[in-house]
């Protein structure tokens, strides 16, 4: 891959930024509902008032000036202020953000280490009782409805047999020195493993309820295209040089097979963020998704736009990077 | 034939088992090669060709089996060899060349990569495993050069995808050929090529049979090309040996009518009024075959006795054929 196409592909991605400000910006503007009668309530309030409210947040303005106002200052990382926090956007978000990387993380870690290994050995021992327990799982997978089964996790791992913490990213007896402010690491940073325990403990529950339908479609995804590779004339080639089953499984097979599912990959990694946004609120996580639950009750226009478009902005990146894995994986394919 | 043989098979037979029951893709196959020979297999597809080759290799895919028969490697029987012993003699001893180059190079790894693969593979000697690497590259380069690829030392680096359909075939070669074998068995070598690729890439193979002294199978469905390259030939229908002798004789004068028909269908350049002439019909069903010549629904001389099962009949001292018509004896 050559440096010059990098950079235009790079440059290629303005554009499409540019657009999704302009239809988030959109979207929030046309949706119903008036933020200053939300934030008022039931308190009574002069029409001066409400003005003075209206023009302290800047909704008194033209849309298309609140816009130009709304790109420019993010574009030097200033989103306005909360409506409700009187905070910072930024602040907010930044503050939540580092809770929601990590469980996203483990959750396509946990996805990932178990999808592709399983997909792989359902694909060669097709039609064997481990394909079939494979399928079925990875149809549950795709089919429960991701409240529903944090919950049942919930009841049966914290509230029947106490293994697990019911909710929370921490206990509140640990205080853990912020270094990399996603806990596993500042954890094994500080030397701690009770505490390290106790955070692995809050995240695993969510974590497997984030990543169950992305592992489960990743485990088919691996297994078909598996399957295809090897039918393949350069698999039964590589036999007939006398290498080994598993040379020939992993570096033959598993190279090709795992094109497609690096597309997938950085499909379904794009919406554990939408995913993010229930489990979060199901396991009381403190992350980006449950502050945007929160801003979209309460019409909170500021936060609610910078996350679509930190949402919208980190799905472009994540297909731009499956691009690059991709040809990288496959020589035939240029950017 | 008396001279030592490299390869001898007796009995082969190979099955695929399905649900509509078993197909006999190999049936009672014999052949030999013996040390420096060419040997040509023809037949149409489906004619077990192929399939009798991969059990010699030992890479036929589930549901088939060898079922019968024995395969004498020198002095190893190979359907009883231990897996590991039989993966270690692939490639090193037998190497085989596919019909499509393109499908049979991975598309994921330079061609440099995938010929130094098969060296390193089979490199059992000493030394740290960078020496080897970089022996088995140095190897590599040298091989592309032998099978005829300009610039190899640069193309080494090059993608399957970035090569021509002749210079791929030349590669998958190359590297069947990395580690000397004794015995290359190529599978349609030709079949996906240009007619003038064509040309040069059996030319090639004879070449390096004759400096390296191996034995060459080329499996084919192409009379034109045994005539042209190979001592003896092989005729195969229907998953059985239908004639067998030295390439010459059974070119002019086929003793079995599936030979004569194949041959009548080649077509001639050098003879205005000569005509092509197809074999009618197609080859049967492999599942269920009756036992009786299995040519005899295409054959235009078939007559009363051949509703049994025909054995080979000897025809001289180095040929036979399986056909009541043929053999010494009326």
């Amino acid at each position: 891959m050559q440096l010059r196409t990098l950079i235009e592909r790079i440059l290629q991605l303005i554009p499409v930024l540019l657009g999704i400000s302009i239809i988030v910006f959109a979207m929030i503007t046309l949706t119903p509902g008036d933020p200053v009668e939300i934030m008022l309530g039931d308190q009574i309030s002069t029409p001066e008032q409400e003005a003075a409210l209206r023009r302290d947040m800047g909704l008194d303005l033209p849309v298309h000036e609140r816009f130009f106002r709304f790109l420019s200052n993010a574009l030097v990382g200033d989103f306005g202020n909360s409506f409700f926090h009187r905070r910072p956007v930024s602040d907010l978000i930044l503050e939540r953000l580092p809770a929601t990387i990590e469980l996203t993380l483990v959750a396509m870690l946990i996805a990932i280490g178990t999808a592709v290994p399983l997909g792989v050995v359902a694909a060669v021992k097709k039609g064997t009782l481990i394909d079939r327990i494979a399928t079925v799982a990875s149809i549950f997978g795709v089919s429960l409805p991701g409240f529903w089964f944090g919950l049942l996790l919930i009841m049966l791992f914290a509230v029947h047999w106490h293994i697990l913490p019911v909710a929370g990213r921490i206990g509140y007896d640990f205080e853990v020195p912020k270094v990399t402010y996603l806990l596993l690491i500042d954890t094994i940073l500080a030397g701690r493993l009770d505490s390290f325990l106790d955070a692995l403990g809050h995240l695993i529950l969510p974590a497997v309820t984030l990543g169950l339908p992305m592992g489960a479609i990743l485990m088919r995804v691996t297994r078909t295209s598996m399957l295809e590779v090897l039918d393949q004339d350069y698999i039964a080639f590589a036999a007939a040089k006398g290498l080994g089953r598993m040379r020939i499984l992993i570096r033959h097979a598993l190279t090709n097979a795992l094109i497609p599912t690096v597309t997938v990959a950085a499909l379904e990694t794009g919406s554990l963020l939408g995913g993010n946004m229930i489990v979060e609120t199901i396991f009381g996580w403190p992350g980006l998704g449950r502050l945007v639950v929160e801003a979209i009750f309460s019409r909170n226009y500021p936060i609610i736009q910078t996350a679509v478009l930190l949402y919208a902005v980190t799905y472009v990146l994540l297909n731009f990077a499956a691009d690059i894995v991709y040809t990288l994986l496959n020589p035939r394919v240029k950017l | 034939m008396t001279e030592a043989q490299m390869l001898k098979v007796r009995g082969l037979r190979t099955t695929f088992r399905t649900r509509h029951g078993a197909i006999k893709a190999v049936d009672g196959v014999d052949l030999d090669i013996g040390y420096g020979e060419c040997l040509g297999v023809v037949g149409e597809s489906g004619s077990g060709k192929s399939v009798a080759f991969a059990s010699i290799m030992g890479l036929v895919r589930p549901p088939g089996r060898i079922e019968a028969g024995s395969i004498m490697f020198e002095d190893r029987e190979l359907t009883t060899l231990d897996p590991r012993e039989m993966q270690r003699l692939r490639g090193k001893e037998i190497a085989m060349t596919f019909q499509d180059a393109l499908t049979a190079l991975n598309p994921a790894f330079t061609v440099g990569n995938q010929i130094a693969e098969t060296i390193i593979t089979h490199d059992k000697s000493d030394g740290s495993k960078r020496d080897r690497i970089r022996r088995a590259r140095a190897r590599a380069v040298e091989m592309m050069t032998l099978v005829g690829i300009p610039d190899a030392s640069r193309r080494v680096n090059d993608y399957p995808h970035q090569f021509s359909g002749g210079m791929r075939q030349r590669i998958m070669i190359a590297i069947a050929l990395a580690c000397r074998p004794k015995l290359l068995i190529a599978d349609e070598p030709t079949t996906a090529l240009d007619v003038t690729i064509q040309a040069q890439v059996l030319d090639l193979i004879a070449e390096i049979r004759a400096t390296l002294g191996m034995s060459v199978v080329i499996i084919t469905h192409d009379l034109g090309v045994v005539a042209e390259h190979c001592h003896r030939v092989l005729v195969m229908y229907a998953g059985q040996v239908v004639e067998t002798g030295p390439t010459e004789n059974v070119v002019a004068e086929p003793r079995h009518p599936y030979t004569s028909g194949l041959l009548r269908s080649i077509p001639r350049l050098n003879d205005r009024n000569a005509r092509i002439l197809p074999i009618k019909g197609t080859v049967p069903e492999p599942i269920n075959l009756p036992d009786e010549c299995r040519f005899r629904p295409r054959c235009p001389m078939s007559a009363d006795g051949c509703r049994v099962p025909i054995a080979m009949r000897k025809i001289g001292h180095d040929r036979e054929a399986r056909c009541i018509f043929a053999g010494d004896e009326p």
